[in-house]
């Protein structure tokens, strides 16, 4: 079959705020568009995209000298003691599993909601989801002390005749994130099968058709194959919409359930789970945006996705605001000298006060920005807040964790937490994990669901027919 | 329109006759027409999912839904013993002088493992009710089938079909106006 020539042709204009596609598209030129990324010859790949994956890359071995030196001396290194010992590596965990959040959010709950604007955005997302999970589960493991004895989380017959104790928030912790790590694989991947038959059936070479045919597993598009499919994949967003605000709010029962002041609150869980769609979202638009510009995908990946996403930030930041002023309130409402003191230590008195202050400016003041429209079709804008949203959720995290452990119930045992070098390269080293995987990504598996995107333009666009013309149809 | 000659011609050497649509509505209104034609045996294929096709060449299967329903009951029941078992049976331990049961700190572990076992069900199962991994399939020995991948909408009679006829079933397949009618070898 003479294949159809690419036809990225001149499609590269944004349709406005108000498409979800580019005008122009039919089944082909979606089809070309998203799998054109991948089959784009090696020497052609953006260069942004190879400096990207450049600076990662460093980033990696840095993680990996880190490690090493956390394997060899133990979590000494680290900047941990008494009383602060849960440090930078509970932190990132938080602020990791947080950002996964979205990409769930993205594809299991817009998709029940029938949100059409998700379809693009969706793949990219729950690859999201995948690394940053895989970044947030280092991250206790290597807290452990004894990393190699990580197996012990898991309850399994052993010779010692000893269980985790169920009854703990930590042990739900394991449960949840594996839960999290596993459905989210099985999201993806099974969003991907019909994908991998495209590549499979366009691959130009023979260990392409090969790696993409493997991965497809025979996959052929059959009516009877694509109704099982359809319900499977309803059925999994079904179950993950539950899953994902599980996930954080037992992340967040590592703090309630605990009586330290500054944890020990109700409110912990929304206020988690807001959060985490608010970093979620903020990382998507961080992606998204150099991504769409590197490879032309501004008729794919329109302005409404950019603008619909700024709007859940807003929203979500909405609560999460909502949330500081509640444990503001209660500090005051509830007549608990601890809990008051723990608020004026985090607001003024303690020594990580311009934390507090510096979370408020990132998560709460700049963000409102987003009110107005002008600001939310503005993707330099976006793109800025959306960084400014993720170091402020992450200061989020560091105030929780540090501010609250540095005082505890007797001042004999107040302390500093002064995070090391190695502290900081253990967490840029994820980043650069995550951003090295989601450049593999990018570059070889299609990075928006195609299937999704034929159904987005069967739906929307008067596509170009170009068969015999047949009869008016629907008989039944 | 032309008709490619690909087997031998011979009914035994085939797996079905196929047709090429441009479009879901086509290919739905065809299959619609083979059913009503006494066809059973076929199978329609398209690069994305098209509402009302399954059951317009009449397939209807709701094993998915069942399986996935014994699989959260199972991965509940599992998750909750689990539980129980680990803090009354093997490892008793008093915390707080709370009761070994105390069943409302086994929620979040039942949960889990009950989405953990669905989900793992769902996939399973979809996967394997479709008979999936298939290294072999007949309807890719049509060099045009690639498209149906791509853009292209296709209608499959199979020769086990009790009304298969090699030329009556062209004919009829022809039509329907479709871009192409292909013999599929097996």
């Amino acid at each position: 079959m003479p294949d159809k020539p690419e036809s990225s042709s001149a499609i590269t204009l944004d349709p406005g705020p108000d498409k979800i596609i580019g005008s122009g598209h039919d089944y082909g030129t979606v089809t070309d568009k998203i799998g054109g990324v991948v089959f784009r010859p090696f020497e052609n790949t953006p260069r942004q995209l190879f400096l990207g994956f450049a600076v990662a890359f460093l980033l990696v071995n840095l993680f990996l000298v880190a490690v090493t030196w956390l394997f060899v001396r133990g979590v000494g290194v680290w900047g941990i003691m008494i009383p602060v010992a849960w440090g930078f590596a509970i932190v990132n965990f938080v602020w990791w599993i947080g950002i996964g959040h979205a990409g769930t959010l993205i594809s299991a709950i817009l998709l029940l909601l029938k949100q059409d604007w998700r379809t693009s955005i969706n793949r990219f997302s729950e690859a999201m989801t995948l690394f940053a999970v895989a970044c947030a589960g280092m991250f206790p493991i290597l807290h452990l002390g004894r990393p190699w004895l990580a197996y012990w989380l898991i309850p399994y017959p052993n010779t010692m005749w000893m269980w985790p104790q169920p009854r703990s928030p930590l042990v739900w912790d394991v449960f949840a994130v594996s839960t999290y790590a596993t459905v989210s694989f099985l999201f993806w991947f099974t969003g991907l099968i019909p994908d991998f038959a495209t590549m499979r059936d366009k691959a130009g070479n023979r260990v392409a058709q090969k790696i993409f045919g493997l991965l497809a597993m025979g996959w052929r598009g059959s009516a009877k194959h694509w109704a099982r499919y359809q319900k499977a994949y309803l059925l999994l967003a079904g179950l993950s919409t539950p899953l994902v605000v599980s996930v954080h709010s037992v992340v967040s029962f590592d703090f309630s359930v605990a009586i330290l002041p500054g944890w020990h609150t109700t409110i912990f869980p929304p206020y988690f789970v807001a959060g985490a769609i608010y970093s979620g979202f903020a990382m998507v638009l961080t992606l998204a945006i150099p991504v769409r510009r590197w490879y032309h995908l501004e008729d794919l990946i329109t302005m409404r996705h950019i603008e619909c996403m700024s709007k859940v930030m807003l929203g979500t930041g909405l609560i999460v605001a909502y949330g500081y002023g509640m444990e503001a309130f209660m500090a005051w409402y509830s007549g608990n000298r601890y809990e008051r003191y723990a608020f004026v230590n985090r607001a003024w008195e303690g020594g990580y006060w311009w934390t507090y202050w510096l979370l408020i400016l990132c998560n709460i003041l700049i963000p409102q920005m987003l009110w107005s429209r002008r600001v939310r079709l503005s993707v330099p804008l976006v793109f800025f807040i959306s960084l400014i949203v993720n170091v402020g959720m992450w200061l989020e995290r560091f105030v929780i964790v540090v501010t609250s452990l540095t005082r505890d119930f007797v001042p004999s045992s107040w302390g500093m937490y002064y995070p090391t070098v190695w502290d900081w390269s253990t967490y840029a080293g994820t980043i650069g994990v995550f951003l090295s995987l989601m450049f593999l990504f990018i570059r070889g598996v299609p990075a928006i669901s195609i299937f999704e995107m034929r159904e987005v333009v069967h739906h929307t666009g008067p596509h170009v027919d170009h068969g015999p013309a047949t009869e008016p149809t629907h008989a039944h | 329109m032309h008709t490619e000659t690909a087997g031998t011609g011979q009914p035994g050497h085939l797996y079905g006759m196929m047709a090429e649509f441009d479009d879901p509505d086509s290919l739905l209104y065809a299959a619609w027409r083979a059913r009503s034609e006494g066809y059973r045996n076929m199978d329609a294929y398209t690069p994305m999912p098209v509402e009302g096709l399954a059951e317009a060449i009449g397939f209807q299967s709701d094993w998915v839904q069942r399986l996935v329903f014994a699989g959260g009951l199972c991965g509940a029941a599992g998750g909750f013993l689990l539980c129980w078992w680990m803090s009354v049976v093997a490892y008793p331990h008093n915390v707080g002088g709370r009761p070994l049961n105390s069943w409302p700190a086994y929620v979040p572990i039942t949960f889990e493992v009950m989405v953990l076992v669905s989900c793992i069900t769902a996939v399973v199962a979809m996967l394997a009710l479709n008979g999936l991994p298939e290294p072999y399939h007949p309807v890719f020995n049509v060099e045009e089938f690639a498209r149906a991948s791509r853009d292209k909408f296709f209608l499959c009679i199979e020769a086990s079909d009790t009304k298969f006829d090699l030329n009556a079933t062209r004919n009829f397949l022809q039509s329907l106006n479709p871009r192409e009618v292909m013999e599929v070898a097996t």
